[in-house]
């Protein structure tokens, strides 16, 4: 079972395997749950029954995601203790105390009001029910806090002393509000909002190249567009602080990242759009860079000086060949976000968004940009903070549990499986929802009256009565549902 | 200045019991599944989890980030002991939550989503009663680390008490099936119930023996005086809950199972804490040992001491939102 590697190396797959995955769906419960609070809010204030149908299809496909997200967290929660008992043993003082917080202060919160959210439409008053929506989505962020807090600390640890070979916590302060702290959480927080407006947007435009020109699809793509429009920005410069912030507290991973070699002195560092870089011969092959624009953007001078790779002894150094890339991926796709959320504002301004069937396809193919982006933005942070798990405190080799390599294979091996299966198709399902598209209610007059949605949704979760497997008969007549409903 | 490490014990009892009342009810209607083959009835029984189960499980988590902020040494050091039972055990209850969200919306599939449901609630269970017979049984600590072997927690104990918990989980699932369903689906489950009850009097009385036989320092607690005057209610105790559960079912008293259940339950739980106190590994790591620094427990104190209550609340609350009866047909989901 252990495929010719070490318990060491057969953890570390492990932890990124299980948490890659965790990752993408509380990234989409945090964008959605925001979504939806937004959408439960206008119709509140509205009345607009567009905004209440868009609220009962979003979260479907919201309830699918926070399951996949329970059931992949708890996983991760007892990980640490299974397979890095070490550094449970010996940073629990501090990461402990931040899960516990997590737990008590967030995700009771989302368990809590979930069900109301998802099955309560009928048995609680619509201010109420608005009321476990906002809990919900506020439950997400907080999670987000405490453990982006966590992750921080061991990134740029702060607030702490060793004593008798354990951490001891001295300023609690100083570890939660830690040096990277802020730019992370911002980083993370538009991340998981673009994440799902992405997806949304791709959902708009699917259904818009489908043919579908109703008020569902027309808002739920404008709502999306309109936040990809200001969050890309933001992100970029977010990300921008970000890295000034790795540069200061981690030049081995921004070094790692710009796949620079030599410290540069007197001259300025040039920006790597493409390379190579060789861990083994210490440099960045085949590389083209744009002169002096990385002195500019790292150190706001034409020639400033950034620390190279070599500077730090090679068993300190992260795989630069990772990291260069997995950044530049993520770079990219965020340029990219930019450029949809630019043509879509001119788009708008000449009242063609809704018929510019290459701007949709182009919208389509950025529905999973996000979650790319996301997943090389944290292997850039993670890949690049090694060799340690705590940053120059503890070294990822010390902190594995005392296991075999054969038990850590075998758990490795079922993870795999499981999670393909498992989670295979949990996103079919995500993605059978968004192909099926929002539908219009039928019993309007009922809901103009404030009752609420005519059905209790009862079943678990999710509140779709979309079968899993695809029904042959059913299809064209959901289709046929649609025409009736657009407006052209 | 009052002992934290004390108060955390406490806390995190007091969670794992939260967690084996809630969970265990909902795991015990997947232990049940196989006697109810009907689908309607299926859905009734899975219904009257859904909207609560993921805050019931959220208990375990609780337990578990507990333990890593005020005895984190015990987090690292049983979690590693007990490596193959815990992950399995976090696998089986991803299928099992899982299952809540497809079953229902599978056609061709949805037999295999039952199984998962099943399945998954079956070995979840098994396996945290492996964990706790193999908690119970001892874990070899040498230098605050686990020094034992892979397979150390597994034992011929270990899996007795896998089946008792599964006895257990199924009289709670049982007992709240009888609160919350009506009509011939509540009728068998009044029917099930005393033979439930009477297997976990067995398994229970069998557990009681065979720890204080295995372990000297357990038997030497509860047997030598004058501690044994001051327990030898218990098994009165017991044996009259058991009477109620069977008689109460007999009667067709609704709440009456569920809470002498949960009163066995909290008996066998009692026993287990006088048990082991004040060892948070047994037989030799006290809390004390296993503290976690001071300010680490003084920190989380504040959140659990603030966010207990307030959750306790909000929990309550969606209980009550979804309080009554669901029956065959709710939700009209096909």
């Amino acid at each position: 079972m252990t495929l010719g590697l070490t318990a060491l190396e057969l953890a570390r797959i492990q932890f990124a395997f299980t948490v890659s995955f965790h990752i993408i769906f509380p990234a989409i419960s945090i964008g959605l749950a925001g979504f939806l609070a937004v959408l439960e809010g206008l119709w509140l204030k509205t009345k607009n029954p567009v905004y209440k149908d868009l609220f009962h299809y979003w979260i479907k496909i919201f309830a699918v995601a926070f399951g996949m997200g329970v059931v992949s967290g708890v996983v991760m929660s007892y990980q640490f203790g299974t397979n890095w008992s070490e550094f449970s043993r010996f940073a629990g003082g501090v990461t402990g105390p931040l899960l516990a917080y997590e737990v008590l202060t967030a995700f009771f919160l989302e368990a809590g009001f979930l069900g109301i959210m998802l099955f309560g439409w009928n048995k609680v008053g619509p201010k109420a029910h608005f009321f476990a929506t906002l809990m919900v989505a506020i439950g997400t962020c907080i999670s987000m806090f405490w453990i982006l807090s966590s992750n921080s600390w061991m990134q740029t640890p702060a607030g702490y002393a060793i004593e008798a070979g354990r951490i001891i916590p001295v300023d609690w302060w100083a570890i939660v509000f830690n040096p990277s702290f802020p730019y992370r959480l911002a980083h993370m927080a538009l991340a998981a909002f673009l994440v799902s407006a992405l997806l949304v947007a791709a959902t708009g435009a699917w259904h818009l190249l489908k043919g579908r020109r109703d008020a569902l699809v027309k808002k739920s793509f404008s709502m999306a567009l309109w936040l990809i429009v200001i969050l890309a920005p933001l992100q970029a410069m977010v990300g921008d602080q970000h890295g000034l912030n790795t540069l200061k507290y981690q030049p081995a991973k921004l070094a790692a990242m710009e796949g620079h070699w030599e410290t540069n002195k007197g001259e300025g560092m040039e920006l790597l759009l493409f390379g190579i870089p060789d861990m083994q011969a210490e440099e960045t092959k085949y590389k083209i860079g744009i002169p002096n624009l990385g002195s500019l953007i790292l150190t706001h001078s034409m020639d400033g000086e950034v620390k190279g790779l070599k500077e730090f002894a090679p068993e300190d150094r992260p795989n630069a060949t990772i990291v260069f890339w997995s950044f530049r991926i993520m770079v990219g796709l965020g340029l990219l976000m930019i450029v949809l959320g630019v043509i879509s504002l001119y788009l708008r301004k000449t009242k063609r968004l809704y018929d510019s069937p290459w701007f949709h396809r182009f919208a389509l193919l950025m529905g999973g940009s996000g979650f790319i982006s996301l997943l090389a933005g944290w292997f850039t942070t993670e890949v690049g903070r090694q060799p340690w798990v705590i940053y120059g405190v503890m070294r990822t080799k010390d902190a594995l549990s005392p296991v075999s390599a054969d038990q850590v294979g075998l758990t490795l091996i079922i993870f795999v499986l499981v999670y393909f299966v498992v989670f295979g198709v949990g996103i079919y399902y995500m993605l059978k929802l968004m192909k099926q598209g929002p539908s219009f209610s039928t019993v309007e007059m009922i809901e103009d009256a404030g009752v609420g949605h005519f059905k209790t949704p009862m079943r678990p979760l999710s509140g779709s009565d979309e079968p899993l497997e695809d029904q042959a008969s059913t299809t064209p007549s959901s289709d046929s549902k649609h025409s009736d409903h657009q407006e052209r | 200045m009052f002992d934290l490490s004390i108060v955390w014990a406490g806390i995190i009892a007091f969670g794992v019991l939260m967690y084996v009342v809630m969970d265990g009810f909902d795991l015990g209607i997947g232990i049940l599944f196989p006697f109810f083959p009907e689908q309607a009835e299926r859905d009734v029984m899975m219904n009257t989890v859904a909207p609560v189960w993921d805050g019931n499980e959220t208990w375990m988590v609780l337990g578990g980030a507990a333990l890593f902020a005020a005895f984190p040494m015990v987090y690292a050091a049983v979690l590693s002991a007990l490596y193959m039972p815990i992950i399995l055990m976090v696998i089986a209850l991803i299928f099992r939550g899982v299952a809540f969200e497809f079953r229902f919306k599978a056609n061709r599939t949805r037999h295999l989503w039952d199984l998962a449901f099943i399945w998954g609630s079956i070995i979840a269970t098994f396996l945290q009663g492996v964990i706790l017979g193999a908690y119970i049984q001892g874990i070899h600590i040498v230098d605050e680390r686990f020094a034992g072997v892979a397979l150390d927690w597994l034992s011929p104990f270990s899996v007795f008490t896998g089946v008792a918990v599964l006895v257990a989980y199924a009289a709670l699932g049982c007992g709240w099936l009888i609160l919350k369903t009506s009509q011939s689906l509540q009728t068998r489950m009044y029917k099930l119930m005393p033979k439930l009850g009477v297997l976990m009097l067995i398994t229970f009385a069998c557990v009681s023996i065979w720890t204080p036989l295995h372990n000297p320092a357990i038997a030497e607690r509860w047997f030598s005086m004058p501690q044994f005057l001051y327990f030898s209610p218990v098994p009165v105790l017991v044996l009259w809950c058991t009477y109620a559960i069977w008689k109460a079912s007999k009667n067709q008293q609704q709440l009456k199972p569920f809470v002498y259940t949960l009163g066995l339950i909290g008996l066998a739980y009692s026993g287990f804490l006088i048990s082991l106190w004040p060892m948070i590994i047994p037989p030799s790591i006290s809390i004390w040992d296993a503290a976690a620094p001071r300010s680490s427990q003084a920190f989380a104190l504040v959140g659990a001491l603030i966010m207990i209550p307030i959750i306790l609340a909000y929990t309550g609350l969606a209980y009550w939102v979804f309080r009554g009866k669901v029956h065959v047909g709710d939700g009209g989901y096909h």
